[in-house]
Parts: structure tokens; sequence; C-alpha cells
């Protein structure tokens, strides 16, 4: 039977492919037909995947990553690689050496990041969902910028075999979607077990999501609506909670004292692994030929300078230090040592409740070059690097906008109750409509 | 006294520095363990005859986005070495990233082991300088071994250099002995004896070109350590130490002092020369390997069942060949080497020692032949016929090289009796006295015709001998055994010559 192709001549009027084609194949399955857009940082078979770096043009991966291969098995049709700060490092996807992608919502916006443009492909209505990576808020954080709905799922529960890492502890790879129920949909697809990622369960995600939530019960930690969130954020986030109640669940304050921590944990572990991950790209394997006459160490040397873009360049040098003999200990160690404080914190705070619920981003999107301080970016990172620091499940999902700009309500949940994180942002969704 | 020495204090007298005699050794063992693929891939570890990267795949290559998946297999292997050397087993045990630049370290990080090994603190007995000893094992974890670099031009001045991954990932086991070692030979016996117990558990090849590596760290008492890194044969490491306690000892003896660093064998030359100063020295950056979980085998120990290993065999060779402790050391301390000699020891057991532990392993060396060159039927046939006297010790020795010339030269194989036919080795009696053997007409019998022709050609001697002089017998055997080409037994030759001879007043 010869392959069923689907056009897509969506004109990327907002940046948000690096790579598409007018044409793609299509099969049977829960996707069939389901234009879906991927992350460059998510290896493709023949396809360029670049992570939004120079260090990577050109390579052209020969094997697909699970997920890729599990998107083909159901059906959807790859349309494209969509853009990205480079190898996940930003917040507003400014940092792609490819130039960066806008905000559907208001052009002089970024679209959010890392994983801006599957976010902004969605958001432009050119596709129904695409796949992002998250590993301190990149699938939330422009799921929240650009008003759509994104999944960062427990860690272990999608195979990462073939996500180009950056920081292998923190990262998965998740859904994204114009609905909760075609993330839902998504994420059945992606999820499932694959030997060749260790650190992945055996624990599929087969769901479909539920109306009910009474007698749930919602945390609301007092951190999460903090010295940094803009109050008009913090009072549509508090208006969106109260829905919840309505809805029939009960809502709880609390308190999450390791967020005081949480950032600089999850900096310091980010940078580290990046450090690592990003050292193989010496100039002998991947990106333009290096200068073959002068010596191999002069030459990587020289690529590393130009390849990488410079907050990655900072990444790497702050990584490379924090795990340096003589500073590990006060440094890396210590992060490991906060990160199991933020861990400790939710499952105490998920002793007494079921899910914790909040704003995804202390802000509406950013104007673009408004946050040029790397450390202020680094700031608005604070409210999603917890769920990454601890692995659990976290959704973003639209609740309404300020000054014309979508927010996000942010609900996180115990490990491996991906189920019940999407059901509630599904009933937030089908009431707030 | 050089004469870029200092001078000796006032005072002192002359030259009479005290340098320690007391060396002190420690060992690195790295071994490519004998799995059937690679230690975080499917990929064959059969790669030696094949052309560059051809056993490779997005894990071992590094590509981005693959990731490391443990070999069961290699893991049960280091245990059984673990629970051979006596070591204990970690309860959690974890992977690290060791990280550096070099084009032959695909992700620029080594996957190995640091702060949480496989498993710690073991023993070997070996054969020390002074009688048994017990060498301390201080760890062993696993580890990846990186590709590899050709050097096009010269490795001392490549034009440039190509990159084989091949070797990328072959599971490493390193073996990292406390300072327990007192001299090169020791070293050398410590590694042979260490060699044969991960082939007797059957997780190492030895004759695999590369699959031993060693760094070998060294120390006058009083002094520093020096580490000698790349040492890549057994030979090298007793060579590389010995090279460098002559070097360290001509520093003290010239009153300058030895400083810590590391050092490069270079084999070709037998020295050890500097390889990196201080300011280049690695900070190899260790974490713990997010994309590997710990490792929790401790309890998989107890379900391993050791073979009989080298110690156990030499007592079983002693008590039930009755192989003499010299040769049953020889015997067992080669895994090939020992099931060979079980092959052939079937009706005489002490011939068949000394003949494969003395003779036969003396021929293979001189060679540079293994034990595989021989075929185990070919050496029974050979020892049946020196049990039974049919050739003399000498022919045996002169068949065996026969046959190992053939293999050595690629040319077809002879059965030894077809060898003994064809260069007329058997043993020439003097008559059939009760052998059964068909008998033979005097004229035509070598022996009784050599004795003849000597009696007739050495008139002197004989009259020598008729007169009572014993060395002119001696002399006459000598002769006879020149003319039969030494096929005769001595004993038939002495009695037959007697037995020619006019009688004398002997």
């Amino acid at each position: 039977m010869p392959a069923r192709r689907i056009r897509f001549d969506e004109e990327d009027r907002f940046g948000a492919f690096l790579w598409k084609r007018d044409e793609a194949p299509t099969g049977e399955g829960r996707l069939s037909g389901i234009p879906v857009a991927v992350k460059d940082n998510i290896s493709t078979r023949g396809i360029p995947t670049t992570c939004g770096s120079r260090i990577l043009e050109g390579y052209i991966p020969p094997y697909d990553a699970f997920v890729v291969d599990r998107l083909i098995a159901e059906g959807a049709a790859v349309v494209g690689k969509t853009n990205m700060d480079e190898f996940g490092m930003g917040t507003t996807t400014e940092n792609s050496a490819y130039g960066p992608t806008r905000n559907p919502h208001d052009e002089g916006r970024v679209p959010g990041g890392s994983s801006g443009g599957s976010a902004a492909a969605i958001a432009s209505g050119m596709v129904r969902m695409a796949l992002g990576t998250d590993t301190g808020g990149s699938i939330r954080c422009p799921a929240a910028f650009c008003g759509i709905v994104g999944l960062k799922p427990t860690y272990g529960r999608v195979s990462r075999y073939g996500l180009v890492a950056y920081a292998n502890s923190l990262e998965q790879i998740g859904p994204m979607g114009r609905t909760v129920a075609d993330v839902s949909l998504l994420m059945e697809a992606i999820s499932g077990y694959d030997a060749r990622d260790s650190t992945a369960a055996d624990r599929a995600y087969l769901h479909t999501p539920q109306q009910e939530i009474r007698g749930l019960r919602v945390g609301v930690p007092e951190e999460f609506f903090g010295s940094g969130v803009d109050p008009a954020v913090a009072a549509l986030v508090w208006k969106a909670i109260e829905r919840l109640e309505e809805c029939g669940a009960e809502i709880i304050t609390c308190t999450m004292p390791s967020m005081a921590y949480a950032l600089a944990a999850y900096y310091v572990t980010c940078m580290s692994e990046a450090s690592s991950n990003l050292a193989r790209f010496d100039g002998v394997r991947y990106g333009p030929p290096c200068d073959v006459r002068s010596s191999w160490h002069d030459a990587f040397q020289e690529r590393r300078k130009d390849g990488f873009g410079p907050e990655v360049r900072r990444r790497i040098l702050l990584g490379t230090f924090a795990l340096s003999s003589g500073y590990y200990g006060r440094y890396y160690a210590k992060a490991q040592a906060a990160r199991a404080n933020v861990r400790a914190d939710f499952a105490r705070l998920f002793a007494d409740v079921d899910v914790l619920a909040g704003p995804t981003m202390p802000t509406i999107a950013f104007r673009f070059s408004e946050k040029s301080d790397p450390l202020s970016m680094y700031l608005s990172d604070i409210l999603t690097v917890p769920a990454n620091l601890a692995g659990v499940p976290a959704i973003s999902v639209p609740c309404g906008t300020v000054r014309g700009m979508p927010v996000g309500l942010q609900i996180t949940g115990r490990h491996f109750e991906d189920e019940r994180v999407v059901d509630t942002a599904y009933v937030y969704e089908q009431v707030a409509a | 006294m050089t004469s870029c020495g200092p001078v000796p204090a006032a005072g002192t007298q002359g030259s009479a520095r005290s340098i320690p005699d007391v060396v002190i050794i420690g060992l690195e063992i790295h071994c490519q363990l004998a799995t059937a693929s690679k230690l975080f891939c499917g990929c064959s570890t059969d790669y030696r005859e094949d052309e560059p990267n051809t056993h490779v795949c997005p894990v071992c290559l590094g590509l981005p986005g693959s990731m490391p998946r443990l070999n069961k297999r290699a893991v049960e292997f280091a245990l059984r070495v673990a629970k051979a050397l006596d070591c204990e087993v970690l309860e959690e045990s974890e992977f690290s990233r060791k990280n550096y630049f070099y084009p032959d370290l695909n992700k620029a990080y080594q996957i190995t082991q640091y702060d949480k090994p496989l498993a710690s603190g073991g023993t070997l007995t070996t054969e020390g300088d002074e009688g048994e000893k017990e060498v301390r094992i201080t760890r062993i974890h696993l580890e990846e071994d990186p590709g590899r670099l050709v050097h096009v031009g010269g490795s001392d001045r490549p034009r440039y250099s190509l990159v084989d991954y091949n070797r990328a990932g072959i599971p490493l086991i390193e073996i990292v002995t406390e300072p327990d070692l007192r001299s090169p030979k020791e070293a050398r016996r410590f590694l042979n004896k260490l060699r044969a117990t991960l082939e007797y558990l059957g997780v190492f090849d030895s004759e695999k070109e590369g699959s031993l590596r060693v760094d070998a760290n060294i120390s006058l008492l009083g002094s520093e350590r020096v580490e000698i890194k790349n040492i890549s044969s057994y030979k090298g490491v007793e060579k590389a130490l010995t090279f460098e306690i002559t070097r360290q000892k001509g520093l003290l003896r010239r009153g300058q002092t030895v400083g810590r660093e590391t050092r490069h064998f270079v084999e070709a030359r037998g020295v050890t020369t500097s390889s990196r100063s201080k300011e280049q020295e690695h900070d190899y950056r260790y974490f713990p390997e997010p994309d590997l979980r710990p490792v929790r085998v401790r309890s998989w120990v107890d379900g391993i069942v050791l073979p009989e290993l080298p110690d156990a065999r030499r007592a079983r060779f002693m008590a039930q060949y009755g192989c003499s402790p010299g040769h049953a050391r020889t015997l067992t301390g080669d895994l090939r080497l020992a099931e060979f000699y079980e092959k052939v020891a079937g009706a005489d057991p002490i011939i068949a020692a000394t003949w494969t532990a003395d003779t036969l392993l003396g021929e293979l060396n001189y060679r540079d032949m293994g034990i595989g060159a021989v075929l185990p039927v070919h050496f029974i046939e050979l020892l049946a016929m020196l049990r039974d006297k049919t050739i003399t010790d000498k022919s045996g020795i002169e068949v065996l090289r026969e046959m190992l010339d053939a293999v050595k030269e690629k040319r077809p194989q002879e059965a030894p009796a077809t060898i003994v036919e064809r260069l007329n080795l058997r043993v020439v009696r003097a008559g059939s006295s009760g052998t059964g053997e068909k008998e033979i007409p005097d004229d035509q019998n070598p022996l009784i015709t050599a004795i003849r022709d000597v009696i007739a050609e050495q008139p002197k001697a004989v009259e020598d001998y008729r007169s009572g002089k014993k060395e002119a017998f001696n002399f006459l055997v000598g002769q006879v055994m020149r003319k039969t080409r030494g096929r005769v037994d001595p004993a038939e030759l002495q009695r037959a010559l007697a037995a020619a001879l006019p009688e004398g007043e002997v």
C-alpha cells in the first residue's frame, strides 16, 4: 500500500520552524493525518537536527529518536523541526543561532522558551500538536506565553533516547497542543517502555481525560506567589484556582521552603551536565570542517569558540567550573543536596494534597531583549524548575490574559500521576470555556 | 661521578650516598572483557580483522541523543573476577563520567566508575621473590574503552591522524592493586597469575592484541611516586619498571630528587619519557553518569559458581598426575597449556609433563608460537613413541621441531609417525631381543654396520680399550652415535658395542 501523504503548505509567519516540508507521509494510527512538529533537539533520521546551534549545522542523524518512531508508528505526519534556544538554553527562543521565533499573540514579544518554535507553531494554527522538551520549564513556559497546553511528564515516563542531551537528569520530552485532550492524546502516543533509556520506567500513559475532580486536594504554596510574580498574573491564577474549588476541589494553602534554593540547585546541575554533554562537539565529527593544518587542540578550541553562542559558552564555562576539583563539593555536591530537599518538600506536600497549583510563569511574555541580563532571565524560571528537580509531572494550561497576553495555570502532581495532572487541567479548561 | 652532579658536601664520605633498595610498586591493570557485545550497546566486540568504523552504532559513536545501556554480561564477568579475587561487591555502585578532550574519545568523556566502584578490597596470591605472597587488590571497576587513533606517516611526526571507533565501548575491567609488589619480576609474575586467573574465569582472552594495558606506580622507599602509563605487554611491564628503577636510582645517586610525575613507556626503545607537565595535568571533573542507574548487584555474587582456578589446578596436577611442583606451576600458569596437558597426559603423565612444560614450551617460545599450534593428537603420538622408546629423546626433539616449523611455514602438517619414517628416526636395535620386532639381518642393521665401521676406522681407540682405557669406550660410543645420528638407544648401543669389541682386560 503506497504511503498516504498530506499537504503542509502553511506559511511560517512567526519563524517557528528551522526545517519544514510541504508534504509529509502519514499512516494508520491514533495520530493518522495529524501534522505534528518536532523540536529540533529530537533526532530525526535523514532530517537535519541542529538544536538551534551552528555547531550542529549540517548534522543529519542516522536514526530516529524513540518518540519519533512512536509518532510514525501512530500515523502522525512529521512536518518539520521547530526553533529553539540553542541546546535548550534559554527562556525566550532568542538564543537560537538561526534567529528568534515571534509570539503569535504579539510579534514584539518572545514566545517563551526553549520550545518556543513548537508553541508558536501551535498557537499560530500551523499544527495541532508538537513535541517539546522541558529541562527547567521549556515546555510549560512557551505554552503559558503562547496560550496553549504543555505537559512535562514524570521523569522516566517518556524515553529520552534520541533527545540531544542538555541536562540528562532534569529533562523530559513532552506533548504540546491546543487543548488538554490533544496533549493527552500525544502523550499516549509517545509514552511506553524503551530499553535504550535506562532511566525510563515501564509505565505507559493510557488515559482519556476525565471531567471529575470532586474531593481533589489542591495545594497552593505561598512561594508560588512570591515577590517576582506580576500581581495581575497572580490575581488571574488565583481566580483560576477558585474555579477548581467551584468544581469540587479543596484548596489548601501551604509552604515550600526549598524554593529558596531551587533555582541555584537547578542552574548548577544543568550547567554541570551541559558542560559534559556538549564537550563532544569538537569539530571532529559535527559541524563545518576544522582547519586540518592546525593542531587538533587549536582546531577544536577554535571550533567551539565559533560554534557555540554566548549563552551556551557561559553555561559550559560555569558548569566546568562547578565540576572542577576543589569546587565540586561547594557547587555540584551542594546542588544535589538542595535537590534532595526539593524532592523531600514535594513528598511532604504530596502526603497532604493531590496536586499543587500556581502560575506557570511569574509574568506575561517578555518583549524582545527585555531580559538581556542573564540573571533576570534565570529568575523567571523559578516556578517551573522545582518540578524538574523532583522529576514530578507538571502541566501548563491557559487561564486568561493579562494586557492581551496569555497566562498559564500550572498544575504539578505526584510521580507517575500525569493522569491526575491532565484531568485537573482538563476540568479547568472545560469550565473556563 | 658525572661532571654535572653536585659536589658532595664537605665531610660526607665521597659518593657513599645511600640509595634505598626497597622498591614499591602498585599496578592498575585494564583488561578487555571477552563479552560478545560492547559495554553500552549491541555492537560486536570482534573487530580486529575488520575495516575501521564498521562495528559502530549511534551509542558507541557517541552520537547526540544516544544513551548507554549497561551490558548485563559484562557486569557478570566483572563479578566473577571480584569473587575470584575475594573482593567485596558494593551494595550500590555507580558509573561516573571522566571528562577530557581527545579525538579518540567520542563523547569527550569516558563512562567509568569513580568513587563507587563495583567491588573493593581483595587479594591474589602470587609467586613473590621470597615465596608465595598475597597481593592486596584495592578495587575493581568497569569502564568503556575509547576508540583508537591511527597516525598516518609514523607516530613520531604523523602527517595526520585517523580515528577508528571499532574499539570504542569495548568493556574494560580495571583492577587496582595496593603497592605490595617489590620488584619488576614480582610485578610480571603477578600479572601472569592475574592473566591466568582471568582466563580460567572465561572472561578474558590474552591472545587478542591490545587486550591488556597496564599503568604502574613505582617509587623507591622515601622518594616520590612516578606513574608509568600505557604499558601494553607483560614483558613491557618488567622492562618499564626496571628502566625506571635505574633512572630513579641514577637521579638519587647524582643528588637529585625524583619528582612526582606521569611518564610514558616507549615500548620500542624500552624507556620511559616524561609525558605531562604539572600545568597540563587533567582535572577530569568526575560526576555521576545521569543516563545510568546505580548498579545493585551484590546478590548476584551468590549465584556465581567459580571454575577451578590456577592454584587448585596446580594442586590437582601434583596429586593426580604426580607432576613436580615446578611443572605443575608452569602447566597451570596458562589455561590453554593446562588444558593441553590434560589432553595429552594420558598414558604417561610424567613424560607428558616434562615434554610439555620443558621441551614443547621452549620450542614454542623460541618460535613465538602459542600452544594452539600443536594438535594434541599429534603430541600424544609423539609421547607414545618416546614412552615406547621407538625414538630417542634427541629424535623426539627433531620431530617436534619439524612439526612446529611446518605450522610456522604454513606447510601441511604431518603426523609424528610419518615424520619419523620420512627422516628415518626409528631407533635401531642390535637384535630382536624379544621385542617381537622383525629380525633384521646384521648386514642391513644400521647399528651393527655402524659399529663394524667404527671398529674398522678406529684401531687406535679399539686398542686403547683393549688395554683397559675406559675413556676409549666412551669415545667409540660417540663415534657410533654420530654415524647413527642419535637414532639408537644409548643403553642398547653400549651393549651392542661391548659385545662387538674384542675381549679386553676390563
